[in-house]
């Protein structure tokens, strides 16, 4: 397979290389409840990054000297398949993984209810089935859609897109192509669609005024990702009987 | 200060969904308060009973209460106690003198013979600690060891919708497929007799259906069609 050098133009008549307009999103799918075993699960899907989390907990946490006898302690594990990209991705621990495990743990911890379940560990396993950039924000959607889907008791949603500057303009939600030669990306999560940001990472070199602009675009992208995650699960549950009394 | 609910009963909500505003109404099961609004924590269906908001979860592990009836698993024992998997996050334990009222001289006996591992109990939660130990007792008219038949596990949750108005729901899939049917409050279910398999299928079809209505009708229909 040959290795795709840096196009010549990644914005051509206003388009971005695969057809896209500026700020919009590739087409997202989600799914919940895919995995019956976990306690709760959801795919989620920007273009073709493919995104799978199953939440297992609250339980008994072991090996015990982890236990918090105060409050349950959030285990984030985020990996790529082996075949998630055309290089063989090795399995097993790798640094990057241990840092956006890390780095999701830490958002996710920002909505949930520690308290409510002493002494016990609640596992929260990302896996990426195919990437296609903003890896880690497909992960953090379909994480926060596990939790709420495995009943694990949370003040809001984590929604999560990606951003980035490409050739000089700013764009939203970068796939392979705009991740690997685009001047930035920026990951970035808020808290559902308020103002308040638990994920902020920057890859490349902007001026203030881009990123500041870069945070603006985002926010919007993640308060539209957050009115898709909400949809999405209730349309698991919908009855198509909104107005009844009780039975 | 002006209070309103925002929500009708019954209504699907998703956590951080604000369904209250105001000081009147106060934050129960599944909700809880910020500032001036009360917020849902679950995915569920709204309840609401005087100034008090609920949220029946569609999903969510067993919380241990004092006064439940649970199905248990015995897992391990020690001299005097047993360990029993409460398909919960908590462990329970089970005191020998809560479990036998007869004299055990344990110089002489294994307190095997009375449960031994592997065995289903259904038991009563006597008290929950603040630290999440939990404790049973065998000290209540139903409780006993339970042999045979077959265990199936719901969401916890939806027990209530198992069990109908004044054990509605329950009593018609027992009559109609001439079984034994306990319902631990925990979430397990133990079906014992003639038409297990529909019992099951029955059960099954509460728990992913209960948040929707005309179910009885529906499980009536399904337990006169089957084998």
């Amino acid at each position: 397979m040959t290795k795709v050098g840096k196009p010549e133009q990644m914005i051509v008549n206003g388009k971005r290389l695969d057809g896209r307009e500026l700020e919009q999103f590739r087409p997202i799918n989600i799914e919940v409840g895919i995995l019956k075993r976990a306690e709760g699960s959801a795919v989620f899907k920007f273009g073709s990054t493919y995104a799978l989390s199953a939440v297992y907990g609250p339980r008994e946490l072991h090996p015990k000297h982890l236990q918090d006898p105060q409050q349950a302690v959030l285990r984030c594990r985020y990996s790529m398949a082996p075949f998630s990209t055309t290089e063989r991705v090795r399995p097993g621990r790798s640094r990057r993984g241990t840092e956006i495990s890390m780095v999701l743990n830490e958002a996710l911890a920002n909505v949930l209810f520690f308290e409510d379940f002493p002494k016990t560990g609640i596992d929260v396993f990302v896996e990426i089935l195919q990437a296609d950039a903003s890896t880690r924000c497909a992960g953090l959607n379909a994480a926060s859609l596990a939790l709420v889907d495995a009943g694990v008791p949370m003040k809001d949603f984590i929604s999560s897109c990606s951003v980035g500057k490409v050739d000089g303009k700013i764009v939203l939600d970068l796939f392979g192509l705009e991740d690997n030669f685009g001047d930035a990306d920026l990951a970035f999560a808020t808290i559902g669609n308020k103002d308040k940001i638990v994920l902020m990472q920057l890859d490349g070199i902007v001026k203030k005024e881009e990123l500041l602009q870069m945070i603006n675009l985002a926010k919007k992208g993640c308060s539209e990702i957050y009115e898709k995650q909400k949809q999405a699960l209730k349309e698991k549950y919908k009855t198509g009987e909104e107005d009844v009394e009780n039975e | 200060m002006e209070s309103e609910i925002l929500v009708k009963e019954r209504q699907l909500v998703i956590p951080g969904e604000t369904l209250a505003r105001g000081l009147d109404y106060l934050p129960s099961t599944g909700c809880f308060r910020v500032d001036n609004e009360i917020r849902a924590k679950v995915m569920g269906l709204v309840r609401v009973k005087d100034r008090f908001i609920t949220i029946v979860p569609l999903a969510g592990v067993y919380s241990p209460r004092s006064g439940d009836g649970v199905i248990g698993f015995i897992e391990d024992m020690q001299t005097t106690i047993w360990i029993v998997d409460i398909n919960s996050p908590y462990d329970a334990i089970l005191l020998l003198g809560e479990a036998v009222s007869e004299y055990v001289d344990l110089n002489k006996t294994d307190i095997s013979i009375f449960y031994d591992i592997g065995d289903i109990i259904y038991a009563k939660v006597l008290n929950v600690s603040k630290s999440k130990q939990v404790q049973l007792t065998m000290n209540d008219y139903r409780a006993r060891k339970l042999i045979g038949g077959r265990i199936l596990k719901i969401t916890p949750s939806k027990v209530p919708r198992l069990i109908g108005k004044e054990g509605s729901m329950i009593e018609l899939i027992k009559d109609k497929t001439k079984c034994q049917i306990i319902v631990g409050q925990n979430g397990v279910v133990w079906i014992k007799g003639e038409k297990e398999g529909l019992a099951t299928k029955a059960v099954l079809t509460v728990d992913s259906e209960s948040h929707t209505t005309g179910l009885t009708d529906r499980v009536s229909e399904l337990l006169e069609g089957g084998d």
